[in-house]
């Protein structure tokens, strides 16, 4: 019941020369909402596709350990809507996920409900602006019942209206007991939405705070540098 | 250039006087090539996409082989088809030689390297930035392929017409597998070929100009196809 | 665009309709191989026509060097030949491809230049023209193409005493094409040419070139019909193959031979042996 939903033992990446991730073990729980925090380059985006396993560690002796059958999904800064309505954009995401054919129409129809974009089913996806295919990328992720929701800078690309738009629907993902883990680089975004904050900074982990105590302080000096350097 | 103005009044003549022989000739270029198109998107599309999306060993040496593929000259394709098809080469029990069905052979090999390479880098591209988000919802390579094509259907339009072109503007390998015969082979390029033989220039180019206008209205035709169910498109 | 698929393949259906009609007529044809001057003289949409009403046989006609046709014949791509290289045509029988050679018709070659006529060779001496031609730097275009008419332009050369005009003749240029492609470049470099009067008398791009020589009995050209061997080929169909060949060399085949004009003129002359 306290068994952590994804367990990274002694995982580490190198590109080419550079190692983009230190050896570090790592736990998820489950219901957490993490913040991955740090500047670009830091290691944020690596380490998430390491959790959610599209990326293996490159040591021989790093393992990643998952629940097993725990179905998660992963939504991008930019998502990929393909050329067709947005109707069938769920459906393929639907398809893709081996949902059985006579369950997707109504999951692809609450999917759609869910995120508010019931009334565009018909549109060409790639007509919608850019909140709106965020919102279809959430609608996606959503309609394959994840247990795990990774997203890598969700809202980097929005206006201040979308960006709340989507906050405001991981916020209540999250708080339907969704595990969620959030890349960003917006402080107060890590701070309306995570429980916990990981801070990375040259591939390292330089903290891993509960989300009140890391905003109160005193913080390691590495996780200090970058949160000095991103409030005004 | 008065010469020009008589191919113009030769084009014009040939369709009015709706002349059957020419509208048999017509006929067939379009069959022959359309069909070779046909067969050449059915092996060649999958195939690039899958080159595209798949990994296997051989892989770089095969897209080089496409890529060289892609300077085939027309009457290569004719001589070693017509080898292979005459009654002195492996395939001379089929006893098509100098027809229709070798010429559509013949063209589909010429228009298969330029289906297979054109898709496989359009879906290449596609791909790019894009199949981790693909592989992400689960995606395999195969769906990946398959998604991919129908994102890009409007880029495989125009890579078909492009194979289409090559494939009715040549005369190299339909000649030499056809034969060029009167009523059964003749296609407007070899029909072509052989007026300028004769000497009759103007008429050799007022055929070329009647080629030209067919292909156009085809053209035509498709642009306007592609037009009009604008809102089903929508719903697709 | 689901709509427009399926006209797209209906279209598509349609054009392979066309495609299959020919090949299901398909029941009773020859291929023979036959000389690009003769086609492109107009013979055969004459004759063959009457042939077909004769006989309700379909020969489908591929025009290429004679050379070339005696190779299709070798190879088996062809039921009939209908070639003028009586030299060439006898060794091929003599080989076993053949059944046997039969002359059919003749018509004549004629020398070709530009009406000026800048190496003086006009009149009915075709040896002494290409005597003339050798002596100084005159254009001559030749076929090039172990065609008919090039076997029988190198017989010319040959009887001027010159055996090879490639090195010799300093004008001398090989185009390696048909008649028709031939006369093209002369008439744009005003070269001289040897040509069938078939083929010369339908060609229409004579710029500034006229008729030379001619009447000379050496210029007569001899055309001859062989059955090829199904011995050496079973799949070769005889007994249609044969049936042309007899049509032709009939008097009901030679009549339509003679009845071929163009502007009025003759151009091949019956000579079947009874």
């Amino acid at each position: 019941m306290n068994t952590p939903l994804v367990e990274l033992q002694d995982c580490a990446v190198r590109f080419g020369d550079t190692q983009a991730l230190a050896p570090l073990r790592l736990q998820l729980r489950r219901g957490e909402c993490v913040a991955l925090v740090g500047s670009n380059g830091s290691g944020k985006t690596t380490l998430l596709r390491l959790l959610h396993g599209q990326l293996q560690s490159h040591t021989t002796q790093g393992r990643r350990q998952a629940a097993p059958g725990m179905a998660q999904a992963m939504v991008y800064q930019r998502p990929f809507v393909l050329r067709l309505s947005v109707w069938r954009n769920l459906m393929v995401a639907l398809w893709l996920a081996g949902v059985p054919r006579p369950q997707r129409a109504e999951r692809a129809l609450q999917a759609l409900q869910r995120v508010g974009l019931a009334a565009q089913r018909d549109r060409a996806g790639r007509a919608l602006s850019v909140g709106q295919q965020q919102r279809l990328a959430l609608a996606r992720a959503w309609a394959v019942r994840p247990q795990l929701l990774f997203l890598d800078e969700p809202t980097a690309s929005l206006d201040p209206a979308a960006r709340r738009e989507v906050e405001a629907l991981i916020g209540e993902f999250a708080g339907e007991g969704m595990t969620v883990v959030i890349s960003t680089h917006n402080l107060g975004q890590a701070k309306r939405l995570a429980q916990r904050v990981l801070c990375l900074d040259g591939g390292q982990v330089v903290a891993d705070l509960p989300v009140a105590r890391f905003f109160e302080g005193p913080l390691p000096e590495a996780a200090a540098r970058f949160v000095k350097g991103e409030l005004p | 250039m008065g010469s020009f103005a008589d191919s113009v009044a030769s084009a014009l003549q040939l369709v009015l006087g709706a002349d059957a022989r020419l509208l048999h000739i017509v006929t067939l270029s379009l069959a022959v090539s359309g069909s070779a198109c046909l067969a050449a998107a059915l092996i060649g599309i999958p195939g690039g996409a899958a080159l595209a999306t798949f990994r296997f060993p051989g892989q770089r040496v095969l897209l080089l082989v496409v890529h060289t593929l892609l300077a085939l000259p027309s009457v290569v394709v004719g001589l070693v088809v017509y080898l292979m098809l005459s009654r002195a080469g492996p395939l001379g029990a089929w006893g098509i030689l100098f027809t229709p069905t070798a010429m559509v052979i013949a063209q589909t090999i010429l228009v298969l390297p330029v289906v297979a390479a054109l898709t496989r880098q359009l879906v290449a591209d596609a791909l790019h930035g894009n199949g981790e988000q693909l592989r992400s919802m689960g995606a395999t390579p195969m769906s990946t392929a398959l998604l991919l094509l129908v994102h890009e259907r409007a880029s495989l339009a125009t890579l078909l017409l492009t194979a289409f072109g090559r494939a009715v503007s040549e005369v190299g390998a339909v000649m030499i597998v056809g034969g060029n015969i009167d009523g059964v082979t003749r296609v407007m390029t070899t029909a072509i070929a052989l007026e300028t033989s004769k000497g009759d220039l103007p008429l050799a180019l007022g055929l070329g100009l009647v080629l030209l206008g067919v292909v156009g209205l085809i053209n035509l035709a498709i642009a306007v196809l592609r037009r009009s169910p604008r809102p089903a498109a929508r719903r697709a | 665009m689901k709509l427009s698929s399926a006209s797209k393949l209906a279209v598509l259906g349609l054009l392979l309709g066309a495609l299959l009609c020919p090949a299901l007529a398909q029941e009773r044809f020859i291929v023979m191989a036959s000389t690009t001057s003769t086609e492109q003289s107009g013979l055969f949409g004459h004759l063959l026509p009457a042939f077909k009403a004769a006989s309700g046989i379909e020969v489908r006609v591929v025009a290429q060097g004679t050379g070339q046709a005696l190779d299709m014949g070798r190879r088996g791509d062809a039921d009939v030949l209908f070639v003028h290289d009586q030299a060439a045509e006898e060794k091929f029988v003599a080989d076993g491809w053949g059944l046997k050679r039969s002359p059919v018709m003749y018509n004549d070659f004629v020398l070709i230049g530009p009406k000026a006529d800048p190496a003086g060779v006009k009149g009915s001496d075709i040896v002494a023209a290409m005597a003339k031609l050798a002596a100084g730097r005159f254009e001559f275009i030749s076929r090039g193409d172990r065609s008919g008419t090039h076997a029988a332009e190198l017989r010319f050369w040959k009887a001027a005493g010159i055996d090879t005009p490639a090195g010799s003749v300093p004008g001398y240029k090989e185009c390696g094409c048909g008649m028709g492609p031939a006369l093209n470049i002369a008439a744009s470099a005003n070269a001289y040419v040897l040509a069938d009067r078939g083929t010369w008398l339908s060609f229409r791009n004579r710029a500034d070139l006229g008729v030379l020589v001619e009447g000379d009995k050496r210029l007569f050209n001899q055309y001859g019909v062989i059955v090829v061997n199904p011995a050496k080929h079973p799949h070769v169909k005889k007994e249609q193959a044969q049936a042309f060949a007899d049509w032709v060399l009939s008097p009901a085949g030679q009549a339509a031979i003679a009845s071929y004009r163009i502007g009025g003129e003759q151009l091949f002359f019956p000579n079947a042996r009874p």
